[in-house]
């Protein structure tokens, strides 16, 4: 199974990314610049964490630009697996992949901190293997992490059972405490906190098992052939 | 009194590099179609509502809250007043 690690200037948690799905989950995962395109046998896609174009502007929106956003356009509507972390959240929102913006925390700080999610829906590519309500120990570090969206929209996604993950309390002033959500068909997801820092024991000092559940998730939709 | 707006735009002065316009500029802009497009310059604004007898003293007012306060930083910045409305 080919997973794509997109990686644009500025991007910081791509070798992160890619440990883990190598590493730790065995997957055949290989970089691709931002520039390039992306080849059509690959099986998922994701977008890592980081600070594209120095956040300038907007966060995600200059990376939202890039020609190979194009592609992940194509495959999302294909109904290629897509996930975006943190930074690939932002340029989810800002290519119009994903519904909302994220604003700067309600603090005005950069947030780098262990939260509780609560998985709300598990029927995507990324969240199959949770029980609905199930926590998830796991880090955010971010400054515009603060998901926003209108009333009307905020409608549809709780219609379209578009609501991924929440936080179990207030975090940085998310409309209704969202934390990742996804497209109306479920294959693009995006999601503010970081999976690939969760994983490892080493590095995770609550429960590593719950955020593993986002990768075990990937290959049991893939039919875990690796 | 009477009330008013007042805009303050607070951009780097000439020669001051400004990367985030330049960014803009470069990898956003100029990588579209719109080529005849030579500078982009970031700016603040901040909105003041103020109530002032006219509009002279409300942008006088104003300009005097921003050099005491240091909203501005005067060796680096460009600040420019508008009154909007009265």
């Amino acid at each position: 199974m080919k997973v794509g690690v997109v990686v644009f200037p500025g991007s910081n948690c791509d070798r992160d990314m890619f440990h883990v799905l190598t590493d730790v989950f065995h997957l055949d995962a290989q970089y691709y610049w931002h520039e390039k395109g992306l080849p059509k046998n690959i099986d998922a896609v994701i977008l890592p964490g980081g600070f594209s174009y120095g956040d300038r502007l907007r966060a995600g929106v200059i990376a939202a630009h890039s020609p190979i956003i194009k592609d992940v356009q194509k495959m999302a509507e294909k109904g290629i697996p897509i996930l975006g972390v943190c930074n690939g959240f932002q340029i989810l929102v800002e290519s119009g992949l994903l519904p909302g913006v994220l604003l700067k925390n309600e603090s005005l700080n950069f947030m780098c901190e262990w939260t509780n999610l609560i998985v709300e829906n598990n029927k995507t590519p990324f969240t199959n293997q949770f029980k609905l309500n199930e926590k998830i120990p796991i880090p955010i570090a971010n400054g515009e992490g603060r998901y926003y969206v209108d009333n009307d929209t905020m409608k549809k996604l709780k219609k379209n059972n578009q609501i991924v993950f929440r936080y179990s309390e207030i975090v940085n002033g998310s409309s209704d405490r969202i934390a990742g959500v996804c497209n109306e068909d479920g294959n693009v997801v995006g999601m503010m906190p970081h999976p690939e820092r969760a994983v490892e024991s080493e590095i995770n000092p609550i429960d590593n098992k719950p955020s593993s559940l986002i990768f075990e998730s990937l290959l049991t939709n893939m039919g875990a052939t690796k | 009194m009477t009330v008013f707006n007042v805009h303050v735009t607070i951009e780097n002065k000439p020669g001051i590099s400004d990367p985030e316009g330049d960014t803009i500029l470069n990898d956003l802009v100029l990588k579209g179609t719109h080529k005849t497009v030579s500078k982009i310059k970031t700016a603040k604004m901040l909105k003041f509502t103020i109530k002032e007898k006219d509009k002279k003293s409300a942008q006088s007012k104003i300009k005097e809250i921003c050099d005491e306060l240091r909203i501005y930083n005067p060796m680096v910045s460009k600040v420019t007043y508008t009154v909007i409305s009265e």
